[in-house]
């Protein structure tokens, strides 16, 4: 097949990722956009094979069978609680793959040729060798195979800086002298080991920035790689991903605010006066039953539920959903407000409720629903903490004065489902449990929405 | 002269991308994510290349790996974003 025809294929495909992209704007077009960027993927793919410099295909048919069933199996067993593991190991995959293509380019007399192809390939092993090394960490903190919390490493700036321009000066190396293979095989070791302290003293709410992240390196990755040949599919499609990541990292950090430098650093705000646990909550805090919030929620026209974390660890979603079923037969509306980084990576709060099948109207940004808790009798707020402390919009000394938070406590009554009065990320204490509308409702998130639908059942 | 052009639509393609992306709403951000994930499997293409070439089993081998994880991406992502949007499609 013909250059020509190869590339205007490319084309095609390329197009139908920018189509497919363009769907996932709206719930109802994105199933649709997923297919056409599957079919965007599969016309690049025939075409690719019909190539004729692919002289065997031995190889080829074994490893897209045993991918192929690897990813299929992955993508129907993994529990939507799961999700920003997935999302993790496919950034990792991505970033691996990029990896071993532009090793095989290295060893290719006929594409390592010239100083493009050999700054492209010093460049796809540095960005893919993080990408991967980094998100199998992160997908390790995720699936809690070593805590998921920040790990601080002493001297962790330095150690970053120092890995980082090793990686750089290797690159310089493997262009100037592309003879000696020491220098691109040092090159990968260097890059695993500055994915790796990259995400190691990250976590905790943290991790969405990280997942975004690391989403972006994978497509840049792949537009590097895309550079070693020459190939437009991949540098378009590679950027288009590329661009996505950073755009998500942006935004979860405007959402915590935090800079990147700082996440990425693992640095806190300055904490100002340390504010001590015992003397907010001291003989403020009002601890309530079941029983009691359901007679509350019996006469509420307007609840709204504030999902954090924790109702992914609890697993909650269904137990929510028919909380909302019981409270919406009894004529009350029930919105869920949605703070942009819940849980462990964008979206994630809305995913695990779409699962319980809450329609996706009701799920409320962060800057719509703000002003409508004043107008709300009830709001439930289920394993998010940080989120909802109001010391972020009233304490100037505060680490995490101005991030935007969910105005919870302006409702008429806040209920929070709490294991205890622990901390969230931040280490804060959290004044909103202390407030007169407040009502904590101790015990694990499911048990506890369930004990309430219970009671709210037999109020009939 | 190549080089330029490259570069070139891998700059309008960044743009294209922060345009389009800007405008998916927060409650597709994880299915935007695995999608994206999904895209970034191009990669295989240059995997099939390395796998099947003529040039020695090193690259072939090497070939090989990047495929098996390029299709993860693609399959993997594929099917694990049209589970998730099929949850946001049903009433």
């Amino acid at each position: 097949m013909s250059m020509t025809i190869i590339y205007l294929a490319y084309l095609v495909a390329a197009s139908l990722f920018i189509l497919g992209i363009k769907g996932l704007t709206k719930p109802r077009t994105a199933v649709r956009g997923n297919q056409l960027s599957a079919l965007g993927m599969f016309i690049a793919v025939v075409v690719t094979l019909l190539d004729k410099s692919i002289l065997s295909y031995e190889w080829i048919i074994a490893g897209i069978l045993l991918g192929g069933a690897i990813g299929a199996v992955m993508a129907t067993k993994i529990q939507v609680t799961a999700m920003p593991q997935m999302v993790a190991l496919l950034n990792g995959f991505g970033g691996g793959a990029s990896l071993f293509i532009a090793l095989a380019s290295f060893l290719d007399p006929d594409s390592a040729t010239h100083v493009v192809a050999l700054i492209s390939i010093g460049l796809t092993v540095l960005i893919g060798s993080v990408t991967l090394s980094g998100s199998f960490v992160a997908f390790a903190k995720l699936q809690e195979l070593i805590s998921g919390n920040p790990i601080r490493v002493p001297g962790n700036k330095f150690i970053n800086a120092s890995l980082l321009i090793a990686a750089l000066i290797l690159t310089v190396a493997v262009v100037t002298t592309p003879s000696n293979p020491t220098f691109i095989y040092a090159l990968v070791a260097v890059s695993l080991l500055l994915g790796l302290f990259l995400v190691v003293p990250i976590g905790g709410a943290d991790m969405p920035v990280v997942i975004a992240l690391l989403n972006s390196y994978s497509g840049i990755a792949a537009a590097t790689t895309g550079f070693i040949t020459g190939n437009t599919v991949l540098i378009v499609s590679g950027s288009l991903v590329g661009a996505s990541g950073i755009i998500l990292t942006q935004i979860m950090c405007k959402a915590m605010n935090r800079s990147l430098f700082n996440v990425l650093f693992g640095v806190m705000a300055e904490g100002g006066e340390t504010v001590d646990a015992d003397e907010v909550y001291a003989g403020k805090v009002t601890s309530s039953s079941p029983e009691e919030v359901a007679m509350l929620l019996e006469t509420a026209e307007r609840v709204v539920i504030v999902p954090g974390y924790g109702l992914a660890m609890a697993q909650a979603q269904h137990a929510v959903r028919e909380l909302a079923s019981v409270l919406e037969a009894r004529g009350a509306q029930v919105l869920y407000a949605i703070h942009p980084v819940a849980g462990r990576m964008p979206g994630h709060m809305n995913v695990l409720l779409a699962e319980a099948e809450v329609p996706y109207e009701q799920l409320i940004e962060m800057d719509e629903i703000n002003p409508q808790f004043e107008q709300t009798d009830v709001a439930i707020v289920i394993g998010a903490n940080d989120v909802t402390n109001p010391m972020a919009r009233e304490d100037k000394g505060s680490p995490i004065y101005g991030m935007p938070i969910l105005n919870v406590d302006k409702a008429r009554t806040v209920v929070v489902v709490k294991r205890s009065l622990s901390p969230g990320f931040a280490g804060l204490p959290n004044p909103l449990f202390a407030k007169d509308n407040a009502l904590m409702l101790f015990g694990d998130g499911k048990k506890a929405i369930v004990d309430l639908t219970a009671s709210l059942k037999e109020a009939d | 002269m190549e080089i330029l052009l490259l570069l070139t639509l891998f700059v309008v393609a960044v743009f294209l991308g922060v345009e389009l992306i800007t405008k998916v709403p927060p409650t597709l951000h994880t299915p935007l994510m695995s999608g994206s994930n999904a895209i970034s499997g191009i990669s295989l293409v240059g995997a099939l290349l390395a796998a099947g070439s003529g040039v020695g089993l090193w690259v072939n081998v090497l070939g090989f790996i990047a495929v098996v994880l390029a299709t993860i991406n693609v399959v993997g992502g594929y099917m694990v974003t049209n589970r998730m949007l099929a949850m946001f499609k049903r009433k």
